[in-house]
């Protein structure tokens, strides 16, 4: 028992102990639509441009959120905008859009060598430097998503699972669709210090691919990838800790773990 | 031309397309047709494939944009129809098996209307689902997984979700297709008796047979009406070869209609 309550005397471990469980249940929270949408690509594309914004924002004395924020919104509106028309598939504009933007980060970095360190822990997390306005910001969008998901339970999975009959119900499935990309934007920009922008798809697709291992109901499906993404979140801290390895890894390994298991479980019954 | 289906008058119509031009792009699919169903009337609509059924169905669905001209679902125009007022069951070749859903979550997803808040259903609404999936023969299969079910279970499961919001009108894309021949009179034989509570059905098919043994009213359509009437006045070989543009052969036996390709199978072969 004192091995799980020894960290916790220690500041640093409590808030990023927090801020993974937050995050953990957001990403799990998000994840399923994300997955069933086949969005997962998204979530990574995503993260890289908004990696991008928040370079650009330094370079022009913005708040880390708001230029990430900034140029993850604008990854978005691009993206739709280009596949609106069906000749470019999701895929490849993703691929365009976000590593040019991502692009755009890396040369700013080349050029200034001062943001090299901050840079680096963009790219692997770094959740035991977790501060208070962190952990506002994680908890802003924690509490929007929960909520956002919560009033829009229906339409999104009606228009997630047959977006033409959603049409003829009357939900207009085209601002469902920018709403979610809205939230998705918000949870990876959330994720980024904590987990890092080249981990943070893994926190969004894996507790949900478990969670489907698990069940064949959809509102199951979401409860249990949220509550396996908070879990992940404490365990993998928990593992970090004792096994002294960085905590964005730790989390993620010990989802692709549970997953693995969830698999396993599910071919060999 | 304007078309009238005249089998169900007193009603009134429930769909009225007035001189419209649709399609894609730069493709016109049809153009400046006019068309009536009679609001009660069960109607099949065939024709060849890519002839326009599927973009027919979507503008009176009102998700697909007509480049000109009107269209009224029970003498308001199709934009002003209240949500839930048109049932709809796509084609089920188009559904993703492997999505994670009971057939209870897919017949309440029916139940969404602009402006609910509450994700979860009223005591209600849950006898509803029950009641419908009863008088439907899904009840027993509410909770289990859509890829688990049979092929005619699964299509009065979209069947059921279409119906829980209480619609006047119906409209099917190929319900008959991807299914055994017992399950494809099982669902018409369901969609019958639907439409014997006054609920307007139309549906688009290949299947011509089913629709001469099973549907009072049809429309041939190739990129616009041909024809339409019962099948018996119908089905005949120049109306169906000018439909479908190759030799048809119609055999009638004791009152039943017999729809059948003439060209043979080894002329078919030479030819390719």
């Amino acid at each position: 028992m004192e091995f799980l309550l020894e960290p916790l005397e220690y500041e640093f471990f409590r808030r990023a102990l927090l801020a993974a469980l937050l995050v953990g249940a957001c990403g799990g929270m998000i994840g399923v639509y994300v997955v069933l949408r086949g969005m997962s690509y998204v979530g990574h594309g995503l993260s890289h441009a908004a990696i991008g914004g928040a370079i650009v924002g330094f370079t022009l004395n913005l708040n880390f959120y708001a230029g990430a924020f900034a140029m993850g919104l604008l990854a978005v509106l691009v993206i739709n905008k280009i596949t609106q028309n069906n000749k470019i598939k999701l895929d490849a504009a993703i691929g365009i859009v976000t590593t040019a933007m991502f692009a755009l980060g890396v040369a700013i970095v080349s050029k200034l060598r001062n943001f090299k360190q901050n840079f680096e822990a963009a790219l692997f997390g770094n959740i035991l430097g977790i501060t208070d306005d962190d952990l506002v910001v994680i908890g802003l969008v924690t509490a929007t998503t929960l909520i956002t998901l919560f009033f829009t339970y229906r339409a999104l999975l009606f228009s997630t699972f047959d977006p033409e009959a959603a049409r003829v119900l009357g939900i207009k499935t085209e601002s469902v669709q920018f709403l979610f990309s809205l939230l998705l934007t918000f949870s990876v920009i959330a994720s980024l210090n904590v987990i890092g922008v080249t981990l943070v798809a893994a926190t969004l697709i894996a507790p949900a691919m478990t969670a489907r291992m698990l069940t064949e109901s959809f509102s199951k499906m979401l409860i249990y990838s949220t509550l396996i993404g908070s879990v992940t979140g404490i365990i993998g801290m928990y593992l970090s800790y004792i096994f002294n390895v960085a905590s964005g890894t730790t989390i993620v390994l010990f989802s692709a773990l549970l997953f693995s298991l969830s698999l396993l479980k599910k071919t060999y019954p | 031309m304007q078309v009238t289906s005249r089998f169900n008058p007193p009603f009134g119509a429930a769909i009225q397309l007035s001189n419209v031009t649709a399609g894609y792009e730069k493709n016109v699919v049809f153009d400046g047709l006019s068309l009536e169903i009679a609001a009660g009337q069960f109607a099949g609509i065939v024709g060849p494939t890519a002839c326009g059924k599927t973009t027919l169905l979507k503008i009176i669905l009102g998700i697909h944009p007509v480049i000109s001209g009107k269209i009224q679902l029970h003498n308001n125009p199709a934009n002003k129809v209240k949500p839930g007022a048109i049932g709809y069951v796509p084609q089920l070749g188009s559904v993703d098996w492997n999505f994670p859903v009971t057939v209870e979550e897919v017949i309440t997803m029916g139940l969404y209307t602009n402006g609910r808040i509450l994700p979860w259903l009223s005591k209600e609404e849950r006898k509803s689902v029950r009641d419908l999936a009863h008088r439907l023969g899904v009840e027993d299969c509410l909770k289990q997984h859509i890829i688990d079910i049979s092929g005619g279970q699964r299509q009065r499961a979209f069947l059921a979700r279409a119906l829980i919001s209480s619609p006047k009108l119906l409209i099917l894309d190929e319900p008959t297709s991807g299914i055994d021949i017992k399950t494809q009179h099982e669902v018409l034989h369901l969609l019958r008796d639907i439409n014997s509570e006054g609920i307007t059905i139309l549906l688009t098919t290949h299947d011509l047979n089913a629709v001469a043994s099973h549907l009072p009213w049809v429309i041939c359509f190739n990129r616009g009406v041909v024809a339409q009437g019962q099948p018996h006045d119908i089905f005949t070989n120049e109306i169906l070869t000018r439909t479908y543009g190759g030799d048809i052969v119609i055999i009638k036996y004791e009152g039943h209609l017999l729809i059948a390709n003439s060209t043979p199978l080894h002329f078919m072969d030479e030819k390719h």
